[in-house]
């Protein structure tokens, strides 16, 4: 595939794998967080922890955007789902994250209407096509999606559609990492900035990152050489002693981001004061809400949701495995309370997530030599 | 300290792997499209609720098709149902589908197709030009892969409970005494086979359904695999330990699967692992892995090192197999896993899938 090979020469990747090498300071130990799940994805799938020293560890961030919906807004979606007339619309991913309870697809096979969508425009699509029933999208994601989100609901109010609602569950990317930074046991020297979320709101929201905290930043594509020549990036700035935000990503990412998308999203949207983040707890203005003047489209407003909160089991560490302080199985529920067939935390919840990933191999790919 | 953590470390592993290596069980409070997938879930109805209840030898292999002797006679018995939306795809439709499908099951089994049976389960207001195009396509079918349709059943029931129509099939096989194939005989040093390009199946009839707005020239793969595996026969008969088409959950599930049942390890090179680029642009527009992809005229072949270079020439010589590849190895440890060597150079493990990407495409 042109433009796509390009990005995934196994010879460059081995030529990058040994600059890294020559980066690294053989006594020290490198924590770097990847904060995107898409982040987390390609690491997986092109083995890229492979490709680096044992003592440069890569720390799977809060980026997931499925993973950090908390139980009781799971159980909110289902409640709508459940509603009389409803046609409940989600992402794919979503239809699995566990609620209190039990998780949409379950909902779904108790009789629910929960239909799967690629984009939110198709679930205007279906409210549009059955203007006798009621259809709710669940929009969920980062500053990535809500652009989407924000323009559906635009095109809605535009086109009179009444039967169209939004349950907007989308959050921003700086709360959760701020609440992270904040934290005195902080274990982490560095991080690969999303790509996708910094396509729209820019590389520089991330200057905080070394301006206070002193952290170094490399904005990072997605394909494999992306994050490896990212990786070097962060590592040489820790190795000059330098902090600021560099954007490995510059053929995509603007330094102001999409400014268009900015728009639409400040006329569709307000911040909520607070949001629960699943393992994290309460990260103030980390959330998004539909504005005032859109609150017809509002699926919160046109229908009761019980907003019953859902507090993660005591014990659940993924704060702390989010942070680098704690390893998955020090976390005191990990493989007993908490498994990828029963998740507790967001770590656990995508199979993407640093403890689901531990649990079903990571001790396999680390530490086992195939024979 | 670090002693006191690894300690810690290993029993926690030892938990888990206790935990795995249980027989799966059937928990869930109602069935749900997962259980359909042919991943995790589907194990636990198997494993859990299915071959417990149903306590025979035969069917606790878990092979495609059940080994049976009779008098002395070896014979290969398969059933299997087809409710796959659009009855019509590029490249095939449900009743060739069916036909192909169950032969392959036999194949798999190392057996000679020899007789099907067909149940249709028909929607009320289906159109007769449907149900006739599908009878051609079965008869079609059928003569192509030399078997003979023996007896059949027709029920109807209301309109809108069965999308058009459903197939139901039971296959009968004679097994070859060329080869003797098993789940569980996966042995170290086997060389991994793959019959042609794979994905073609699952992102022909992902495409057909229209919901992506996508537009690309890819036909189902649909076809018999017998004369496949009658030359794979010909060219290493003892040295073939294990067939298993790549169907539902696609080539890494097929082959979790038999890590598992043979205690053993696998290793593929994706590089060697043959994709259409079609399908390939598909698969990363979509986000999705070929490998999970279904295919319905693809089977992976475990062979003894030896006998595995004339296995492949065995296979590239035929029709349809040009881009059969040597895609692998079988190795010792860690025993259950899959691992791959990714293009780039990595390694990963490539795990059980996990949900369901695409429901009902058989």
């Amino acid at each position: 595939m042109r433009f796509v090979d390009e990005f995934r020469d196994a010879e460059l990747g081995r030529s990058l794998a040994g600059e890294i090498m020559a980066s690294v300071e053989s006594e020290r130990h490198y924590k770097i967080m990847e904060v995107c799940g898409g982040h987390t994805h390609s690491i997986y799938k092109y083995g890229i922890d492979d490709l680096l020293p044992p003592n440069v560890e890569l720390v799977h961030g809060p980026g997931c955007p499925v993973c950090v919906i908390p139980m009781g807004r799971v159980d909110d979606g289902i409640s709508l789902a459940r509603e009389p007339g409803v046609i409940f619309t989600c992402f794919g991913d979503m239809l699995r994250v566990p609620g209190s309870q039990q998780t949409l697809l379950d909902a779904k096979a108790e009789g629910a209407d929960v239909r799967i969508v690629y984009s939110p425009l198709d679930a205007l699509r279906i409210a549009k096509q059955n203007p006798e029933r009621e259809v709710v999208f669940f929009a969920i994601g980062f500053e990535t999606t809500a652009p989407s989100t924000a323009l559906t609901v635009r095109r809605a109010k535009a086109e009179s559609v009444s039967n169209f609602s939004v349950m907007c569950s989308h959050v921003t990317i700086v709360p959760p990492l701020r609440a992270l930074l904040e934290s005195p046991d902080l274990r982490l020297d560095g991080f690969i900035g999303p790509g996708h979320v910094a396509t729209i709101v820019g590389a520089r929201p991330f200057q905080f990152l070394p301006q206070q905290y002193g952290k170094p930043v490399a904005i990072s594509g997605f394909e494999p050489l992306d994050l490896l020549q990212s990786v070097l990036m962060v590592l040489r700035q820790l190795a000059a002693g330098r902090a600021e935000v560099e954007n490995q990503y510059a053929r995509v990412v603007p330094w102001e981001g999409n400014l268009r998308a900015l728009e639409v999203m400040s006329e569709v949207f307000a911040l909520r004061p607070h949001f629960e983040w699943r393992g994290l707890g309460f990260i103030s203005q980390s959330a998004l809400r539909l504005a005032d003047e859109y609150s017809e489209w509002d699926a919160e407003q046109r229908f009761p949701v019980p907003g019953v909160r859902v507090a993660d089991p005591k014990a659940c560490q993924c704060g702390e495995v989010l942070k680098g302080v704690i390893k998955p199985w020090e976390c005191k529920v990990f493989g007993t309370a908490c498994t990828p067939e029963r998740a507790i935390g967001t770590c656990m919840v995508s199979p993407e997530g640093a403890c689901a990933a531990y649990y079903n191999y990571g001790r396999f790919a680390r530490e086992r030599e195939v024979v | 300290m670090a002693e006191a953590i690894s300690d810690r470390e290993s029993k926690i592993l030892g938990i888990i792997e206790t935990a795995r290596a249980k027989r799966a069980k059937f928990r869930d409070p109602h069935i749900t499209m997962s259980h359909g997938a042919g991943g995790k879930a589907t194990s636990t109805l198997v494993e859990g609720l299915f071959v417990p209840a149903f306590a025979s030898p035969a069917l606790e292999s878990l092979a495609d098709a059940a080994a049976l002797s009779v008098d002395g006679v070896q014979l290969a018995m398969t059933t299997d149902a087809f409710v796959v939306k659009p009855l019509r795809f590029p490249g095939g439709s449900i009743g060739g589908l069916a036909v192909n499908g169950t032969v392959n099951d036999l194949a798999m089994g190392g057996a000679r197709p020899l007789a099907l049976t067909l149940s249709l389960v028909l929607e009320e207001g289906l159109p007769a030009e449907i149900l006739r195009a599908e009878v051609d396509a079965i008869a079609c079918a059928a003569r192509a892969a030399e078997v003979e349709i023996v007896a059949g059943d027709t029920k109807v029931v209301e309109r809108g409970l069965a999308d058009g129509m459903y197939i139901c099939t039971a296959g009968l096989g004679r097994r070859d005494p060329r080869a003797s194939l098993a789940p569980d005989q996966l042995a170290p040093g086997d060389r991994i086979l793959l019959s042609g390009s794979i994905g073609e199946h699952g992102t022909a009839i992902m495409l057909a359904r229209g919901e992506l707005g996508l537009d690309a020239d890819i036909e189902s793969d649909t076809r018999s695999l017998w004369p496949a595996v009658d030359g794979l026969f010909d060219a290493a008969g003892v040295g073939v330990h294990c067939l298993r088409d790549a169907t539902r959950g696609g080539v890494a599930s097929v082959l979790n699967e038999l890590a598992r049942a043979s205690g053993v390890a696998i290793v593929v090179r994706e590089a060697d692992v043959p994709v259409a680029a079609t399908v390939a642009g598909a698969a990363e527009l979509l986000g999705i892995d070929p490998m999970y992809v279904a295919n319905e005229g693809k089977f992976v072949a475990f062979v003894a090192a030896e006998h595995a270079a004339q296995a492949l020439a065995a296979l590239r010589a035929l029709p349809g197999g040009e881009a059969a590849a040597e895609i692998g190895e079988v190795k010792t440890e860690p025993p259950g896993m899959v691992l791959v060597e990714t293009a780039f150079g990595g390694r990963r493990v490539m795990d059980q899938l996990v949900g369901d990407p695409l429901p009902r495409i058989c």
